[in-house]
């Protein structure tokens, strides 16, 4: 008679830098996992987020002297990549769910070598000066992904810092993790270079506020966070100046149009003059 | 004398084009033989028949423009933008996954180095369909109002010089904004359109939505005639290009035309002087200098005339003309006898001119046709060789003495399709952008394409941009 | 082009720079481009194997670490004059290149056989010192015997724009070295610009400098293609300025040397189709060109044995210096 097989159960661990340390403080906190059994998943420290800011710091460089054509190449693998594991997702979110999230992945894939088209253009001024103006990645994003939609809303904070051309820190949905980690082996095996993406499961409480006051993350995007707390955390982010992404609704499945394209680059304008 | 680092021959392997015996066109979704004679596509490097292709005949052009029209009412136009780009990306990454089989086609059957064909012509071709797939579902943000529709049913006549990359230029916009498209590939080189006919049958594209017919400028006629084309996009050769514009005179039909050029490549002399001699050599040796937007006119300051003539002769000599398969070629065969006969005939102009006439000693095969790299210098503005296309790879070199002189003489033609500035100085560089009267400007570059970067001319080098945020326009109803 | 008399542009720095900022700038993109355009050369069979054996003969097989010792050296010598035991068809390397006070034990160990002993001097790595001490490292090189030296230009003042400076400590040094050849080490990659590169070469060859070479292989980058590809210009354009370059003898004409960072053969293959196709064929020679290397001539090795057999071998099959 042949026994039932035992099962290899996995380990949820961060994503930090290309690898997929556990927390550097050993800790651990139960969630429900996809047949509604307990797993453990890591719970992230403040010395976890400062090794990913650091690592999606070091990431930035090359993300962002990538061409756009790259990044959108990058972005587009990782959509077929989301498709090959289209079950998977699905046992943690539901199949339309998890369609709308691969789409949403494919829509800012090709938004990568278009934006600037849209966003930036020439100036003309009042003089015989050539000037440009274009966006410009703002560095490494500090994002609280949200609470319930923790598939297509993680995707719909993600993709878009990514298009643009930053790297992201993610303190993912606190009581609903998996899709987080899970996305974070896709990202593992898309050609996407280590520390462009840092994902962290935990306590966003605890989390939130060491990302809003670290000085070397340049945007910052509010979605996850409890409204009671948003204040707080926006006052935190004045120290370095951050650029805070408040959100005002949360249909992820509206169309998502331009505003978190926007939020996450500068605008650099170039003069020179026209001459013999 | 035999050189001391001989290049051993590096074929590439022609197998791996898997050529067929024959080739059919494709309409409604599916591949038949067209009504049409049946041509043997040749290898311009030998002369020996590649395949046979049974070209489209008039019920064939009837039947495929009634396909697209059945499928734009039907399933394309209930589709999103989002779902049509994913079609899109399906067939870029299929023309990245099948490159090197297209890149050896393409030389086979156009003549251009297995290099250009690798390097260039395919790796662009799915970069098109990959930039375009993703303005499917982003019209909105394209700067032409909140939803702009399609036009319709696209007729599509594109020319041998890049066949492949002919085909993703037109294609792939036309199919983003919600179009179909009925394309013909020139009479030449009809093989590598019928594969990428192909590939869009595998990615399951909706039956009608392309249709590809092979066949001559009588097939090219009947689509641009047909009652059911709303809109035409035609590359080629100016003369072909006004015919077009007449015939669709007060039909409606809306119509891009990307035509001929006699492009001025202009050379300061505070040029970057090794990097200006590459652009001059790319400007009209890529591709033999088949290409609209070569750079065949050479504007040189005539105080450095005489260095840069020495410095082009000595490079021009370590360019290799041969085999189109050898990896090692740098310059290819002439597409076809047509084509040589044009080329000989203008440089025998250019000598009768009075025309200063030079190549570097070049062996050239007995079969297969084959020109070599041609110099003229003492050309005056007044020449035939400096107003006239010639298509080949042939420079007319001209001097100037001022930035003003430059830009008159450059822009002294009908054709406005591209021109080159070499100089280390950013502002003539801008100057010289603003004032020269062509739809592509290279500064310290020359021959460079990308899916983002509007292309097309002015004047009677054709109207409509391909490429870009405004390559969208020519397929929209805005 | 015609360049004026070395002695009219050694007047001073002011004069030096307006020469040198009238030579054509270089665009980068335009070399990377070029550059790579020349890497898509396949050299296969029979032209592949000769340039192996080509680039073999143009080695100067190198140990430049605080740690050498004469056991060290004697070892590389006995390489460089046999580099594949197990072959005696394999040609010997053009030379060996160490520190000066080791150079008298590498004459010795070579002991007559064709390979030059290059010595590096001037306070090599980082030309910091003062002249006189710069220079008596030179003789002391020559006095041991080396018969190539390898100098290094004071970078910082090429930086500052003392160009008169380092123009007089190229002349300097090579009035030292008496019969042996003097190598002028421009160290590229602290030069930033291939302009810089470009204004560098022409300085260190208006001064007498027999070969330009790129870096001390201390620091990265070192020799890269766009850089190889300015120098070789620059002894191609210095050569037409001072006589006809066709038919011209070997004498007349100028050498470059690639050091540091090239450990592929394939690499090294592929500047050799950059001499000759940027420089010219005459260039192709142990006298005008020459790769500053260790670990490259195992990968030569390596590509030889394939060649010849087929087979891919491994690092058990060559053997370490």
């Amino acid at each position: 008679m042949s026994e039932p097989r035992v099962a290899v159960r996995k380990t949820y661990k961060l994503y930090i830098g290309g690898a997929f340390p556990r927390s550097e403080s050993g800790r651990s906190y139960p969630v429900s996992g996809p047949g509604g059994e307990v797993v453990h998943v890591a719970q992230a420290s403040r010395k976890d987020l400062r090794d990913a800011v650091v690592a999606a710091r070091s990431a930035s460089v090359k993300w962002s002297a990538m061409t756009a054509y790259n990044r959108g190449q990058i972005l587009y693998r990782i959509a077929e990549m989301l498709e090959g594991r289209r079950e998977q997702f699905a046992g943690y979110a539901g199949v339309a769910e998890v369609d709308a999230a691969i789409d949403r992945w494919v829509h800012y894939a090709g938004w990568a070598d278009k934006y600037s088209q849209v966003a930036g253009g020439t100036n003309p001024v009042s003089g015989p000066y050539f000037t440009f103006s274009l966006p410009e990645p703002t560095g490494v994003v500090g994002v609280l992904a949200p609470q319930q939609s923790s598939l297509l809303g993680l995707v719909s904070v993600l993709a878009p810092v990514l298009t643009t051309g930053n790297t992201a820190v993610v303190v993912a949905a606190q009581n609903r993790p998996l899709p987080a980690v899970t996305l974070a082996e896709v990202l593992g095996t898309s050609d996407l270079p280590g520390g462009v993406v840092n994902l962290l499961t935990g306590f966003t409480a605890e989390l939130a506020p060491w990302l809003a006051a670290h000085r070397d993350v340049n945007a910052l995007d509010l979605t996850g966070a409890a409204p009671g707390v948003r204040a707080s955390l926006q006052a935190a982010a004045a120290d370095n100046v951050k650029r805070v992404y408040v959100p005002s609704d949360d249909d992820w499945t509206a169309a998502p149009g331009l505003s978190r394209l926007n939020a996450f680059v500068e605008t650099k304008t170039v003069w020179h003059p026209i001459g013999v | 004398m035999s050189p001391t680092f001989d290049y051993a021959p590096a074929p590439e392997s022609r197998d791996i084009a898997r050529l067929q015996p024959s080739y059919q066109i494709f309409v409604d979704g599916a591949f038949r033989d067209g009504t049409g004679d049946a041509v043997k596509s040749i290898n311009p490097a030998d002369e020996e028949p590649l395949a046979e292709v049974t070209e489209a005949g008039p019920s064939d052009v009837d039947d495929a423009v009634r396909a697209a029209r059945r499928a734009f009412e039907g399933p394309w136009s209930a589709m999103s933008g989002a779902e049509r780009g994913k079609y899109l990306f399906r067939i870029a990454r299929a023309i990245q996954e099948r490159s090197r089989e297209l890149a050896v086609l393409e030389s086979l059957d156009n003549g251009k180095p297995i290099k250009e064909s690798r390097d260039v012509d395919v790796p662009l071709a799915a970069a098109h369909f990959f930039y375009y797939a993703g303005w499917a579902d982003k019209l909105a943000y394209a700067g032409y109002g909140p939803d702009p529709r399609p036009i319709g049913v696209c007729g599509q006549v594109i020319p041998w010089n890049f066949p492949l990359l002919m085909a993703a230029w037109k294609l792939a916009p036309a199919l983003a904004c919600g179009n179909t498209a009925v394309l013909k590939p020139a009479e030449t080189t009809p093989l590598s359109a019928l594969v990428l006919a192909e590939i869009i049958a595998e990615a399951d594209l909706p039956p009608g939505v392309v249709n590809v017919l092979a066949g001559g400028p009588a097939v090219g006629q009947a689509i641009v005639a047909h009652d059911g084309i709303d809109k035409i996009a035609f590359t080629g050769s100016t003369e072909v290009g006004k015919i077009i514009q007449r015939t669709v005179a007060g039909t409606g039909k809306k119509l891009t035309l990307e035509l001929g050029g006699k492009a001025a490549n202009i050379v300061f002399e505070d040029a970057p002087l090794d990097q200006a001699v590459e652009g001059i050599v790319n400007g009209i040796f890529f591709n033999q200098g088949q290409v609209c937007c070569a750079g065949s006119r050479l504007l040189v300051q005539e105080s450095i005339e005489d260095e840069l003539i020495t410095a082009l002769q000595r490079r021009l000599a370590t360019l290799r003309v041969g085999h189109p398969l050898d990896k090692n070629t740098d310059v290819g065969a002439i597409n076809s006898a047509a084509q040589l006969a044009r080329i000989r005939e203008l440089s025998e102009v250019g000598e009768a001119e009075g025309a200063r006439r030079w190549s570097p000693p070049c062996e050239l095969p007995d079969r297969g046709f084959w020109f070599a790299p041609t110099l003229f210098t003492g050309v005056s503005q007044a020449s035939r060789i400096a107003q006239e296309e010639i298509f080949g790879p042939v420079l007319s070199v001209l001097t100037f003495r001022t930035p003003d002189e430059a830009v008159a003489k450059a822009n002294n033609t009908p054709y406005g399709l591209s021109a080159g500035v070499w100089t280390e100085k950013g502002s003539r560089i801008l100057s010289m952008a603003n004032r020269l009267r062509a739809g592509v400007v290279w500064a310290n570059t020359f021959n460079r394409f990308d899916p983002t970067a509007p292309f097309g001319g002015y004047k009677e080098s054709g109207f409509g941009r391909e490429g870009g945020r405004h390559g969208l326009a020519g397929y929209l109803d805005v | 082009m015609s360049a004026p008399a070395t002695s009219e542009l050694a007047r001073d720095d002011a004069t030096l720079r307006r020469f040198l900022h009238g030579l054509p700038g270089v665009d980068q993109v335009g070399a990377e481009a070029r550059a790579a355009s020349l890497a898509t050369r396949s050299i296969k069979t029979t032209s592949k194997a000769w340039a192996i054996d080509t680039a073999i003969g143009m080695v100067d097989l190198t140990t430049l670490e605080g740690s050498d010792t004469p056991g060290k050296v004697r070892s590389l010598c006995a390489k460089a004059v046999r580099p594949d035991p197990s072959d005696p068809s394999v040609p010997p390397v053009a030379a060996v290149c160490v520190y000066p006070d080791l150079v008298a034990t590498a004459v010795d160990a070579l002991n007559g056989a064709s390979v030059q002993v290059a010595s590096v001097a001037t306070a090599f790595p980082s030309g910091r010192a003062s002249l006189p001490t710069k220079l008596r490292d030179v003789r002391d090189a020559v006095a041991a015997g080396a018969t190539e030296i390898d100098m290094v230009i004071d970078r910082g003042a090429f930086l500052a724009g003392r160009w008169l400076q380092v123009f007089e400590e190229i002349v300097a040094t090579k009035a030292e070295c008496g019969d042996a050849h003097l190598k002028v080490i421009l160290e590229t990659g602290e030069l930033a610009t291939l302009d810089n590169v470009r204004r560098a070469s022409w300085l260190a060859l208006l001064a007498g400098a027999d070969f330009i070479k790129t870096s001390t292989g201390k620091i990265s980058p070192a020799a890269t293609p766009p850089v190889a590809l300015v120098m070789l210009e620059a002894v191609r354009d210095f050569a037409s300025a001072n006589g006809d370059i066709v038919g011209g003898r070997i004498g007349d004409l100028r050498g470059v040397k690639l050091a540091g960072g090239i450990r592929a053969a394939k690499e090294a293959v592929r500047y050799l189709v950059m001499v000759n196709e940027v420089a010219g064929e005459e260039w192709l020679t142990p006298k005008l060109f020459r790769f500053g290397a260790s670990s490259l001539l195992n990968d030569l090795l390596l590509q030889r044995h394939k060649l010849a057999t087929g087979a891919y071998d491994g690092p058990d099959y060559v053997t370490v210096d």
